[in-house]
């Protein structure tokens, strides 16, 4: 099935992502927007833009009945969901497919099962992939008893918890009762879900993640790996492709766990498998895996030479991957810095507003993904994501002197942003010589906030 | 022209950079794209898009009203030393915790300068907001799930007297 119009149920730079591949496949793009986006670049741009609710997004963005009585409205064909937002909900896939509408994503069954952790724990054990050593437990006396057999330290995690919410690291056994006991009391409280789950600490590990492209079928392929290990707070800034320094018998052994992941839930559309990779033991763990397009796709868009919203949209139409993973060709290295609305001087505070002036850089092997040019707003109710900056080269020195080159061209004024984090991020040598764990950025930050404490004495 | 790929921005900066042209300006019907030489090299892109959206206003029916949020609470007498707590930031105010929690302070409430009174919740991240001041809570000028602005006066505090 051909389709032909397209609702967008997101904002942002996502929502002009898939505008712009909508609009070189010609398909019509109807795009939601808040009363907060009405002026937006987005809203311009789309074919048609239709007004669902006030600013908070739980009156908009996530208000499954409005976004899916606008599809209708708009006699839309799909619904693209972006990232954030509704884009791994159960009830709009099934809402979607009860309007006959497309869901372009996974299967409702997938984002179920793929959304509870233990439940994709299992899927991945099932599937053969190595698994933090952990499980779930039922009361303080088990999560004892398994912390001992993992070791300490022990992270415990919230079952319905998620982006580092949650978690709780415990360092010895006299605490591990008490600790477990408050953690159910605490899920229960925050996530409406006491169950809670014991697994072993890493102390030095990376975020590597494999993108998966799959057509519901059992054909399922891989476009390579991401290093996502710059994060602050779980919120990844800096990420890129391939992953530097990994061994080639780990990067193999990692996209074919993915691989066997997505094969055993006969994955559909985009998706991501994310895993850890212990760095002392020199072991991987899965994850969990993300049912949707993600923020960070770019990269590997740039070292496989795809638009991977035209392939979600290809598989949706036809339901039958358009590439075999040999028609793959990887070249060069890709990074990808997170231009933000936050204030990097003040311990990262969110900087809403209005942007008065937006330079962004062009050139060979940069790609900039944005919604912001001069008189956008910044609207306070939705995240602090102004723009992409992509830059690809041959080698990963090349792609790290041409952002370098990009955050000098790269100019945001009326908002405060992280640009000028990232250029000192860029200079760094250990992020130079590549291959850094997520405990990186947190050491580098609590380093500038004792110098400045220093500063102040 | 609706939008220029990064492959197609490069091809034209590459014939421009061989040129001694230190800007381009390319305007389309619903787009206008300047490309200036960078300081230190390379070349920027500033974008204008011109054309308003086609925008569909869609009535919602069926949906019940928001039940009017009770403004505030009863005001504590007296104001001579009566300090206001703003929030830093726009946002969405909220008194407690969590939905369904109880919430920070009431009035009547003693705090400290370090209290957390309210939290306001901006661009996902909740910041906490402080009292600043020792007292106890005389008014609570917002209600719960209201959007505030740096200028809005969420609590007044009676400071206690030194």
């Amino acid at each position: 099935m051909k389709l032909h119009r397209i609702l967008i149920a997101n904002r942002g730079e996502i929502a002009l992502r898939v505008i712009r591949t909508c609009r070189a496949l010609g398909i019509e793009s109807v795009l939601v927007v808040s009363d907060a986006d009405l002026d937006s670049v987005p809203a311009k741009l789309a074919d048609l833009a239709i007004r669902i609710g006030p600013p908070p997004a739980a009156q908009s963005y996530l208000h499954v009945e409005r976004i899916v009585a606008a599809a209708r409205a708009a006699k839309a064909d799909a619904i693209h969901p972006g990232y954030g937002f509704l884009s791994e909900n159960v009830r709009l896939a099934r809402a979607a497919s009860e309007a006959g509408i497309v869901f372009i994503g996974p299967d409702e069954t997938h984002l179920a099962s793929v959304g509870d952790k233990l439940q994709a724990r299992q899927y991945a054990v099932a599937a053969g992939l190595p698994v933090v050593p952990g499980g779930p437990v039922d009361d303080a006396d088990a999560a004892l008893e398994r912390a001992r057999e993992i070791g300490f330290p022990v992270l415990i995690k919230a079952v319905g918890g998620g982006g580092g919410r949650g978690m709780k690291r415990v360092n010895e056994r006299s605490e591990m009762k008490a600790a477990s006991a408050l953690a159910m009391a605490e899920a229960e409280a925050a996530f409406g879900d006491a169950r809670i789950y014991v697994e072993r600490f890493v102390e030095r590990g990376r975020h590597i993640e494999v993108q998966l492209l799959g057509d519901g079928r059992g054909n399922v392929m891989h476009l390579g790996e991401r290093d996502c290990s710059i994060q602050r707070r779980y919120q990844k800034l800096v990420e890129e492709a391939p992953a530097p320094g990994l061994d080639p018998r780990l990067r193999a052994a990692l996209c074919d766990a993915a691989i066997s992941f997505g094969k055993h839930l006969r994955y559909r559309s985009a998706g991501t498998v994310e895993f850890l990779v212990d760095v002392e033991r020199d072991e991987f763990y899965f994850l969990e895996m993300n049912a949707r397009i993600q923020v960070e796709h770019p990269v590997s868009e740039a070292i496989a030479g795809l638009d991977l919203i035209a392939e979600q949209i290809w598989v949706a139409e036809r339901s039958e991957l358009r590439l075999a993973q040999d028609a793959v060709r990887f070249s060069g290295h890709a990074l990808e810095c997170r231009i933000n609305a936050e204030n990097p001087a003040e311990d990262f505070r969110p900087s809403p507003g209005t942007v008065t002036r937006a330079l962004f850089p062009a050139g060979a092997g940069v790609r900039v993904d944005t919604h912001i040019e001069g008189g956008s707003a910044v609207p306070p109710f939705y995240d602090s994501l102004l723009a992409k900056v992509v830059a690809h080269g041959a080698t990963r020195n090349e792609a790290l002197a041409r952002m370098r080159l990009a955050l000098r061209n790269c100019r945001i004024e009326g908002v405060k942003t992280n640009i000028s984090f990232h250029a000192e991020l860029m200079d760094n040598s250990e992020f130079i010589a590549g291959g850094v764990t997520t405990a990186f950025l947190p050491t580098i930050l609590s380093g500038r906030n004792r110098l400045s404490a220093a500063e102040v004495a | 022209v609706f939008y220029l790929s990064s492959e197609e921005v490069a091809e034209i900066l590459r014939l421009l950079d061989a040129t001694s042209h230190d800007e381009l300006t390319l305007e389309t019907d619903r787009l206008q794209m300047v490309f200036r030489r960078g300081a230190a090299g390379g070349w920027t892109q500033e974008t204008q898009t011109l054309r308003p959206g086609r925008i569909l206003l869609f009535e919602h029916t069926g949906e019940p009203g928001r039940t009017a949020a009770p403004a505030g609470e009863v005001r504590d007498q007296g104001d001579a030393d009566a300090v206001e707590i703003r929030s830093p930031l726009p946002g969405t105010f909220y008194r407690a915790p969590k939905p369904g929690a109880a919430p920070f302070v009431e009035v009547g409430s003693q705090v400290h300068r370090h209290s957390v009174v309210a939290i306001v919740e901006t661009m996902k991240l909740m910041n906490s907001i402080h009292a600043g001041a020792e007292g106890h809570i005389a008014e609570i000028c917002v209600a719960n799930g209201e959007f505030v602005e740096p200028t809005t006066v969420l609590m007044q505090i009676r400071a206690a007297r030194p």
